[in-house]
């Protein structure tokens, strides 16, 4: 109890917590949040990984996720698919909603949750099928196989993912024979598939090279327009440049959250200082 | 300090020789007397005569009956062993837990350790009886009972490696199907089973060829009649059958009879021989392929 009461000095979600009422008024408010978590704390066992993270975030935006290895940040970007849901010694307090609606309530499916809430990986992690295999997998997996549809949506995706230039002659080639950076991107163009409306990213670009990093970077811009992003990243430079709003975790709590450029010019707590200036982390 | 070494070394290397030698004077044995054999019976008729009975008055030399035995057995066995195999290797490897998995699988390694013989008179003495209540026209020794109590014993073979290959297809992939909206189901059927296909393919020749060596359930269960026949109710004899057959008759040595035994092992172990190096060859592709 002691700690929540310290972090409340300085987190500045808590004005968003306070500003939510308001919000909720205006069903038809074009800031109503995407992205919302209310008081989380995630447990693996005894040993607590994250505490009273409240967050919002909003349609169309990218958020980006910083702190040091073991902050939380991959977890916390994991209950918003609930991908921790097959670790087994995984609980979690508090609320966490899309669209305002509890993802975490017993009416909901989480496959179908994640056809709305797609994900994009550290490593690429292509299925060992062909390019177009890849893409269609997420429709065939619904029961889509119309060869019509199919190709038509595997054409969407490559080329909302700047991939279809490359490979639109060689749909049928193994897709590890791409290059890490196309993999990559044809991991968000087969997340892409299923119209989801919010990417999740978990360091998409640490395992490539800058040449591919900032494709992907590119990518993520052109995406903003119809998805909301959150991604977490190592690379400051990267949250810098990809993002709207930047959170700064610590400790597997929310330490502070704001608008990028502000967070990186002028942050309002010393251990985020700290950490975006290198002194730590 | 230096002879000591080299004295363990030389040891070490001959007991490998030891296996070596082993098998290469088995191989000397079956090719010089098989040598012999098809000195006097052709090749030709050998692989094509439809009919096998060097023991009778009217001698045919064809292998075709004994070949068809084997692979009805094995076919029947294999029937068993694939679908079963790899069901318990799913469950095994992604739906299990770590005790259930822990207990399971020893519990059904024991499958492989109950002695052939006893296997044999269960297929004679159980399952035949059983079956003939269901198919009353079902000889009494027949290839089915054989088959289907050869394809439990191999179970262990094919679920215990399919597992091992499921296992090792990287969390990656199990992640980017889920996170894709997979059921369990859909995760292991269409991203897994195709991931770890190499590894599947690698227990089921494993299996067959240890199904086509088989000996003592064909032999107990299956029968002693050289049969050309795909039927599987129907008496079979196996290539292993007919060589304990005639190994424990009172055929003379050296006559032309007793060496028809050497050309059937032959025929086996170069069946045995493609299936492993098959086996080998599709296994060292899959273990590069996560490298």
């Amino acid at each position: 109890m002691e700690e929540i009461i310290e972090i409340e000095k300085t987190v500045t979600s808590e004005k968003h917590r306070a500003e939510q009422p308001a919000d909720a008024k205006h069903t038809e408010n074009p800031v109503r949040p995407k992205l919302e978590t209310r008081g989380v704390n995630v447990f693996y066992g005894d040993n607590q990984v994250i505490t009273d993270v409240s967050i919002t975030m909003k349609e169309k935006s990218v958020t980006a996720l910083i702190g040091p290895s073991g902050c939380g940040k991959s977890t916390f970007l994991r209950l918003f698919n609930r991908m921790n849901d097959y670790i087994k010694v995984f609980r979690k307090e508090g609320d966490i909603c899309i669209d305002g609606k509890d993802i975490y309530s017993p009416s909901v499916h989480v496959e179908d949750l994640r056809k709305m809430v797609g994900m994009v990986f550290q490593k690429p992690n292509p299925f060992p099928k062909t390019i177009y295999e890849n893409v269609a997998y997420g429709l065939r997996i619904q029961g889509v196989n119309d060869k019509n549809i199919l190709d038509e949506a595997v054409e969407q995706s490559l080329k909302s993912a700047a991939l279809w230039n490359e490979v639109r002659s060689n749909l049928k080639k193994s897709a590890l024979a791409l290059s890490g950076g196309q993999q990559q991107r044809l991991c968000i163009a087969r997340a892409l598939a299923v119209n989801p409306s919010i990417l999740l990213m978990d360091e998409p670009a640490s395992a490539l090279d800058p040449i591919a990093t900032a494709k992907i970077e590119e990518l993520i811009h052109r995406l903003k327009e119809d998805y909301t992003i959150v991604i977490v990243t190592h690379n400051m430079q990267q949250a810098g440049r990809v993002s709207d709003m930047t959170a700064f975790f610590y400790l597997g709590k929310l330490i502070e959250y704001t608008e990028t450029k502000k967070l990186f010019t002028s942050p309002e707590n010393e251990m985020t200082e700290n950490y975006i200036t290198g002194r730590f982390g | 300090m230096k002879t000591k070494e080299r004295i363990i070394e030389a040891g070490l290397k001959f007991s490998s020789l030891i296996t070596v030698l082993t098998t290469l004077g088995i191989l000397w044995v079956l090719l010089s007397q098989s040598l012999v054999f098809f000195g006097e019976v052709s090749i030709i008729e050998f692989l094509t005569s439809r009919e096998w009975t060097p023991l009778f008055e009217n001698k045919h030399y064809g292998i075709l009956p004994l070949l068809a035995g084997t692979a009805l057995t094995t076919f029947v066995a294999i029937a068993v062993a694939l679908p079963l195999g790899i069901t318990i290797a799913i469950y095994l490897s992604e739906y299990a837990s770590a005790p259930i998995r822990n207990t399971f699988k020893p519990l059904l390694e024991i499958l492989a350790a109950v002695p052939t013989v006893v296997y044999g008179f269960f297929a004679l003495t159980v399952v035949t009886p059983f079956l003939k209540g269901i198919l009353p026209e079902l000889a009494t020794f027949n290839a089915l009972s054989a088959g289907l109590v050869m394809g439990v014993m191999i179970i262990p073979m094919v679920s215990s490696l399919s597992e091992d290959a499921l296992r090792a297809v990287p969390n990656s992939l199990r992640e980017a199907a889920y996170g894709m909206g997979s059921t369990r189901l859909q995760t292991a059927f269409r991203v897994l089973v195709p991931a770890a296909s190499s590894g599947i393919v690698v227990s089921v020749l494993l299996a067959i060829s240890r199904a086509i060596g088989e000996t003592m359930i064909v032999t107990i269960a299956a029968g002693q009649q050289p049969n050309l026949t795909f039927n599987p109710m129907e008496t079979v004899e196996t290539i292993t059958a007919y060589i304990v057959q005639v190994s424990l008759g009172d055929v003379p040595h050296g006559s032309i009879e007793y060496r028809t035994i050497f050309a059937a092992g032959l025929m086996l172990f170069v069946l045995t021989f493609i299936l492993n190096n098959i086996s080998y060859f599709v296994k060292k592709r899959y273990q590069q392929q996560y490298e």
